[in-house]
């Protein structure tokens, strides 16, 4: 990658145009009719530059951007599956982004919502989806809404609480407060699981449910949420199944069959629509038959992201019922791989079989000596970017201070596997030697170790900042 | 195991991984998952298409659409799409990547977000911009909740009539759920009316209100002194706004507003039935810390380069958690490029033709759905940009059906009983023109 | 080793008070800041509002974490350091200098609750 330094502001040029419109009227009023009062002072700072300069420019930037496309991206809890072309290709159909939202007679486009509907409950066990949310956490926020609008359909309003595990994601209790939701948080045991003792004391008819992801952020099967969702349902809660850790039980386990009420699914994880850094993803919301009257909550302007539905329609089209079954399963090998292949170097917390995902806390020989600090995660991740990989989630789940979060998925072939293994056997080795070779990582990247309590101090957010 | 495209992994591979792990099989994996979860039945999915299926069931799909020329705005406006932007979208290092959380490789990524919030900024005339929110109406759902969490101890919102419905509608979901008290502004003559304004902070308890700066009826509204009177009262101004239009009509930082929110839409996206879209969000510097969703901030790395930087994430739900400003994760940061990109090419100049273009454009509509007798003005002082409303002597159906079989969409019925009709840079004078023709029949 | 001083009072939180006549002056200690390491922000209330003993009144903010801060007594906030929240580097460079907050007590007998100097050594245990 080579270091491109410009701002689109920096090539701007008085005079230069990059649009193509036609002329306007030269006998009729434009906006200058507008009354002064309601007109701006003056034009905005948008900046001068020809059509060459915009491509040259964000070609350029894209040069110093790693995407799936580049390479191995083994994040945890993302679920950075391989984003297939096909779903590009219809999700750009000019007659599918030609249709404005409000159009009621459109057949087509209600077939796709349909046919997701129908394929999402298929393959979750639930009934049915609403397709509004526009992320997971939108999905989140969405579904504990529908919990809470279910409560007070029965006059029950005392349920103002929700349980949430404390390895789960940041987003889960930040929804809940979102919702006007108090949390209660459970502890997680000694084996990386809710600890169902822990639970018990917690369920009384304050509680509007429970929030879980299954596999859990450790890539940890839930053994007992069968018995835990006996115990909420029996305390009058609901379960809550964030979809975020879904791609494992895609052909293997349906949330409905667990028990679960209501859930939320990524589309821009286990459904392979790009993350496009950063979004637009979608999150719809599945309910079991009791919830589905409350399916309606209004969470955003229009029908949800349509181009993202397709996307994601167009990939359940592609697995079909034949190779549905197998995408849990290679994701589950492909993570498992990985630990046994490395638990000799970095160190394993919790040994037993994973899911599509796992957790090391940091090195076993981080190097540290006399006067010399050892390599930390975050060393260990920078480092991996000097190999041409992106780094695994780091630090989190909170329960483990040095922890490195690695999900391969199924769409990883085992050279590629095979490759990181070794990368991340010579990292270790190298931390093992010397730390200080980690510590100035990452050497072969545009920048490195960028001065963020700088930019936290002094923000600088904006061309006119700086 | 019959080979799928996606599944690069060979029996060969297959086996040699499970003897790594010390297992026989693939459902041995599986062994800790209780019987009764596993499921084991068939999967009600349409049997595996070929990529050629798929594309032939798709556009079958999108056939099944009437191909309408777009006369309507009411929240998704159809402007026009430089050619460029899906090459520069569409490049894998930008749509494949993740979020920049590891800013040495994701550079790009930052570099764009900078330059969107710089845009935001300029066009807004706000001091902060954050890296984008779901949509518009989220967006407003969330400066209600940003400018109560501000106020402390008041827990009311004023929200003006005027804005869309389905901005009022997203506000009232999040906010039931919040408890937090929404209270509406009174229209007057097509816009917010100061009078109600002022009554309703005079009862107290108010946080903040949101009033838009284009609002439904496509009315430019003049919110003089809304800011004082809610300032006065230590209350917040949240102005919605058409960020394609403000490059022409007072800003909200002009107006005096603490936040500015809208949907980037008209910028360039196609309609695309309603989504993906980008919400936007900005407001005065003493805010900063209380906006929520990504913000990247300017920094130098180790060597002295100028570096780009996820900041202020002590914000966000990953640290925060119950306690961030928002639970906001994934945004819309590819549709950010998308706009970011269209006002690179636009520039202030293409963005002052595209709204003379459609000034003019709607205005020649409007004064020839007059002329054929069968509309009657609702706001005659009023002035409007590209969207206007009218009263129709027929039902709105019948418009919109007349409309339907020429190949228009338009005349949108509002709650009031008016149709609205908006025009783009993209429609013709023939295209106006013939609409005309077919409301005459 | 991190810094104690004798005189101040402490929480078992991590916030010292000094007290002067009715009024309680809070910081963090030294050991504080460094578990948070680069202080990004000091998250402060503002003048007249409430304080709760033992509920939260703000926090420091760090790149990667944010840290509650618990008040130590009742009362009503007088002042806040616009330079802690104007500077925050200051609190890690010397976190007994640089208050955050005074408040004016409602319940001076709540200081008894709080740890002597020597106490605290003993709770942080280094």
């Amino acid at each position: 990658m080579k270091y491109y330094d410009k701002l689109i502001f920096e090539l701007s040029k008085p005079g230069r145009t990059g649009y193509s419109l036609p002329q306007t009227c030269s006998k009729c009023k434009g906006t200058e009719a507008i009354p002064a009062g309601l007109l701006r002072s003056k034009a905005p700072e948008l900046p001068e530059v020809s059509e060459v300069d915009v491509v040259r420019h964000y070609t350029n930037l894209s040069q110093m951007n790693f995407g799936v496309d580049t390479g191995f991206y083994p994040l945890g809890s993302c679920t950075m599956k391989y984003n297939p072309k096909i779903n590009e290709e219809v999700a750009a159909m000019p007659a599918f982004n030609a249709i404005h939202p409000l159009q009621k007679d459109v057949p087509g486009v209600d077939a796709v919502y349909e046919g997701m509907d129908k394929a999402l409950a298929a393959i979750t066990g639930m009934k049915h989806f609403t397709f509004k949310p526009c992320a997971g956490a939108h999905g989140e926020l969405t579904g504990l809404m529908i919990i809470r609008e279910y409560h007070m359909s029965r006059g029950d309003t005392k349920r103002t609480r929700i349980i949430v595990p404390d390895s789960a994601h940041g987003t889960n209790p930040a929804s809940a407060a979102v919702c006007g939701l108090d949390v209660v948080v459970v502890k997680s045991n000694a084996n990386g699981l809710v600890d169902v003792e822990d639970l018990k004391p917690l369920l009384d008819d304050t509680i509007a449910g429970i929030m879980m992801t299954n596999p859990n952020t450790l890539g940890l099967f839930e053994k007992d949420i069968r018995e835990i969702a006996q115990l909420v349902h029996a305390a009058g809660g609901l379960l809550y199944y964030d979809g975020a850790n879904m791609n494992p039980l895609i052909g293997t386990v349906r949330p409905g069959d667990m028990g679960f009420d209501v859930m939320h699914l990524n589309l821009h994880k286990s459904f392979s629509t790009p993350h496009g850094g950063g979004g637009p993803g979608s999150g719809p919301v599945g309910v079991c038959e009791k919830l589905v009257p409350f399916l309606g909550v209004n969470v955003s302007g229009f029908n949800g992201n349509f181009g993202v539905i397709l996307r994601a329609y167009a990939y359940i089209l592609m697995l079909g019922s034949e190779n549905v079954k197998l995408c849990g399963k290679l994701a589950t090998l492909g993570a498992n791989y990985i630990k046994e292949s490395l638990k000799d170097c970095y160190k394993l917390p919790i040994p037993t079989v994973c899911k599509h995902e796992f957790v090391f806390d940091g090195l076993i020989n981080d190097g540290a000596r006399e006067g010399k600090e050892g390599a930390a995660t975050l060393d260990v991740a920078k480092r991996l970017l000097d190999f041409g990989f992106h780094a695994p989630t780091i630090y989190f789940p909170l329960l483990f201070h040095q922890a490195i979060m690695i999900e391969p998925t199924e769409t990883e072939s085992k050279e590629t596997l095979d490759e990181f293994i070794d990368v991340m056997r010579k990292i270790a080795d190298e931390a093992a030697q010397d730390p200080d070779i980690l510590h100035g990582a990452p050497h072969n990247t545009p920048i490195s170790r960028p001065d963020e309590t700088t930019a936290a101090r002094n923000p600088i957010l904006k061309y006119w900042d700086a | 195991m019959a080979g799928f495209q996606y599944f690069p992994q060979t029996d060969q591979d297959i086996r040699a991984m499970l003897d790594r792990i010390g297992v026989n099989s693939l459902d041995d994996l599986y062994a800790d998952v209780p019987q009764a979860c596993l499921y084991n039945g068939e999967y009600d999915l349409p049997d595996a298409m070929t990529e050629q299926q798929v594309r032939d069931f798709f556009e079958g799909l999108a056939a099944k659409n009437p191909k309408l020329k777009v006369f309507a705005g009411a929240g998704a406006y159809d402007h026009y799409t430089p050619a460029v932007i899906p090459y520069i979208t569409q490049r894998s290092e930008f749509i494949t990547a993740y979020t920049p959380y590891q800013c040495e490789i994701s550079q790009g990524t930052l570099r764009y977000i900078f330059e969107y919030q710089s845009m935001i900024c300029t066009l807004t005339g706000m001091d902060v911009s954050n890296a984008s929110m779901y949509d518009g109406p989220t967006a407003a759902a969330e400066s209600m909740r940003m400018m109560v969490a501000q106020a402390k101890k008041k827990n009311t919102v004023l929200v003006s009539n005027t804005l869309l419905p389905q901005v009022r509608g997203v506000i009232a979901t999040y906010a039931k759920y919040a408890g937090i008290i929404i209270k509406e502004v009174a229209q007057e003559n097509g816009q917010t009316s100061k009078a109600s304004l002022e009554a309703l902070i005079a009862q107290g308890d108010v946080a903040g209100a949101i009033v838009p700066s284009i609002n439904r009826f496509g009315i430019i509204e003049n919110l003089e002194g809304m800011a004082d009177a809610l300032h006065a009262d230590k209350a917040l101004l949240t102005v919605y706004c058409d960020p394609s239009a403000l490059a022409v009509v007072k800003t909200p930082a002009e107006w005096g507003a603490d936040v500015a929110v809208g949907d980037g839409q008209p910028l360039g996206i196609p309609l695309c039935y309603g989504g993906p879209y980008v919400g936007f969000m900005a407001c005065k510097q003493d805010y900063m810390r209380k906006l929520p969703g990504r913000i990247v901030g300017e920094t130098r790395d180790k060597e002295g380069r100028r570096a780009f930087v996820l900041t202020l994430q002590a914000r966000e739900q990953h640290i925060r958690r119950e306690k961030a400003t928002s639970n906001i994760c994934s945004n819309e940061s590819l549709m950010a490029l998308w706009v970011t990109v269209y006002l690179s090419l636009m520039g202030p100049q293409g963005m002052k033709q595209v709204n003379d273009l459609c000034y003019q454009r709607a205005h020649y509509l409007y004064d020839k759905l007059l002329e054929t007798g069968q509309f009657e003005p609702v706001f005659k002082d009023a002035v409007f940009l590209k969207e206007f409303v009218l009263k129709s002597k027929i039902p709105a159906a019948q418009v919109q059906k007349k409309l339907a079989d020429a190949g228009f969409f338009g005349a949108l019925e509002t709650e009031d009983g008016y149709v609205s009709f908006c025009v783009t840079e993209k429609r013709s004078y023939e295209e106006i023109d013939a609409l005309v023709e077919s409301i005459k029949k | 080793m991190s810094k104690v001083i004798e005189g101040l009072k402490y929480s078992d939180t991590h916030e010292w008070v000094k007290v002067e006549g009715e009024t309680a002056i809070i910081g963090v200690t030294d050991f504080a800041q460094k578990e948070m390491g680069e202080i990004t922000y000091v998250d402060c209330p503002d003048v007249d509002d409430e304080v709760e003993k033992g509920s939260e009144f703000g926090a420091l903010e760090s790149v990667k974490a944010a840290s509650d801060l618990f008040s130590p007594v009742s009362g009503t906030v007088t002042e806040v350091n616009e330079e802690v929240v104007d500077d925050p580097k200051l609190v890690n460079d010397d976190a007994f200098a640089n208050w955050i907050i005074k408040v004016q007590m409602s319940d001076a007998s709540e200081l008894d609750d709080l740890m002597d100097a020597s106490a605290y050594k003993a709770f942080i245990k280094e």
